[in-house]
């Protein structure tokens, strides 16, 4: 099946969460409302004739100034049986970063919702073990985000602290020849 | 001397045989006595079986591997990777270093038996690189002692033998750096 006939048949039968459905030289992006973003998806992975069986990626994106919704989750959906693709965006609001989980049907999800947890802050409802994946577990904030400081928060990362005392600590231990 | 026997190859007439100077500080009397200082003989020792500990962080480590690998050999050298740090001499930190793996870095360190040695080996060891972000620790060194840093991005198997061969030179020149009693 083309991709575009995936989305006509996706927005035929979830007319009301389809936002949006784009083309860029083969490859079709439809855009869709968060909130049964679970049910939709469920839809595409057990319909017989699109049966998008396989998780490609799950990423987040962070549009800080560049569109309403600040964030958004991109699921590339590929079928192994019928070797037919399709992207499936989710618009997140900065209010509520909160979005279904979509382990319960591909269980590959688990780690790309981690690192999207880790490192835009949007949280997977229904995660089985939503936990930092990238960056240390202690760690603040999240760094992929656009007003994230590229050196960090002025407060060091007690992890480092640490190490660093250590070294200081260790170094007249040293041997000097 | 005498010609096959029990006394092979021992100086019979001690006041006929000559010292010969190969190098300096080494005499030789023909043919098996050596007149050498410890220092030399067991720094000689110890800068011809360096041991380095593999541990690739980041891109520097694929071009460690090529050093390695059969077409510049390090194996002449008597260079040999170990898997452990307790069989390992020194360490490259062949890569960049995130804050979160700098605990590694130094625990592996601090495993390592003594005399010890580090090789910064690439920009990103030496001083974070391009990367002067959150996440990266700007140069190894701030929490290890560098004996040797290796320039480059990265740096070519030429440059890490040459790093290797800075630290010989180090190793040749350092005094009862060997003894336990210092």
């Amino acid at each position: 099946m083309e991709p575009l006939e995936i989305a006509e048949k996706l927005k035929e039968r979830f007319p009301e969460e389809t936002l949006d459905i784009r083309e860029f030289r083969g490859q079709v992006s439809v855009t869709l409302k968060k909130d049964r973003i679970l049910d939709i998806l469920r839809y595409l992975h057990d319909d017989s004739a699109i049966f998008l069986d396989y998780l490609v990626d799950v990423c987040g994106v962070d549009y800080l100034g560049k569109k309403e919704k600040r964030f958004e989750v991109v699921y590339h959906l590929y079928s192994i049986k019928h070797r037919h693709q399709i992207r499936v965006k989710a618009e997140v609001p900065a209010e509520d970063t909160s979005i279904d989980s979509v382990v319960p049907i591909w269980a590959g999800a688990n780690w790309h919702e981690r690192e999207a947890y880790d490192l835009f802050g949007i949280t997977f409802k229904g995660h089985p073990d939503l936990r930092r994946v990238l960056m240390p577990e202690d760690w603040e904030g999240h760094p992929l985000r656009k007003d994230y400081p590229l050196k960090g928060p002025d407060k060091e990362w007690p992890g480092f602290l640490e190490v660093l005392d250590k070294a200081k600590k260790y170094s007249e231990y040293e041997w000097r020849g | 001397m005498e010609e096959g026997g029990t006394g092979l190859g021992l100086i019979t007439d001690i006041h006929s045989a000559t010292l010969v100077e190969v190098e300096g500080g080494t005499k030789i009397m023909s043919p098996n006595i050596m007149i050498t200082s410890m220092d030399k003989i067991i720094n000689w020792g110890r800068y011809s079986s360096l041991w380095p500990m593999t541990f690739g962080l980041a891109c520097c480590a694929i071009e460690m591997m090529a050093t390695y690998a059969s077409h510049n050999d390090l194996d002449r050298m008597g260079i040999i990777p170990r898997g452990s740090p307790r069989q390992s001499d020194f360490m490259f930190i062949a890569g960049t270093v995130t804050k979160k793996m700098s605990q590694v870095v130094r625990r592996v360190y601090d495993q390592m038996p003594e005399p010890r040695y580090v090789i910064s080996v690439g920009s990103c060891a030496n001083s974070g690189g391009i990367f002067n972000t959150y996440s990266t620790v700007q140069g190894c060194d701030t929490f290890l002692p560098v004996d040797v840093y290796i320039p480059g991005c990265p740096p070519r198997p030429e440059a890490f033998i040459d790093g290797i061969i800075k630290l010989q030179e180090k190793i040749k020149s350092e005094h009862f750096h060997w003894s336990r009693w210092r």
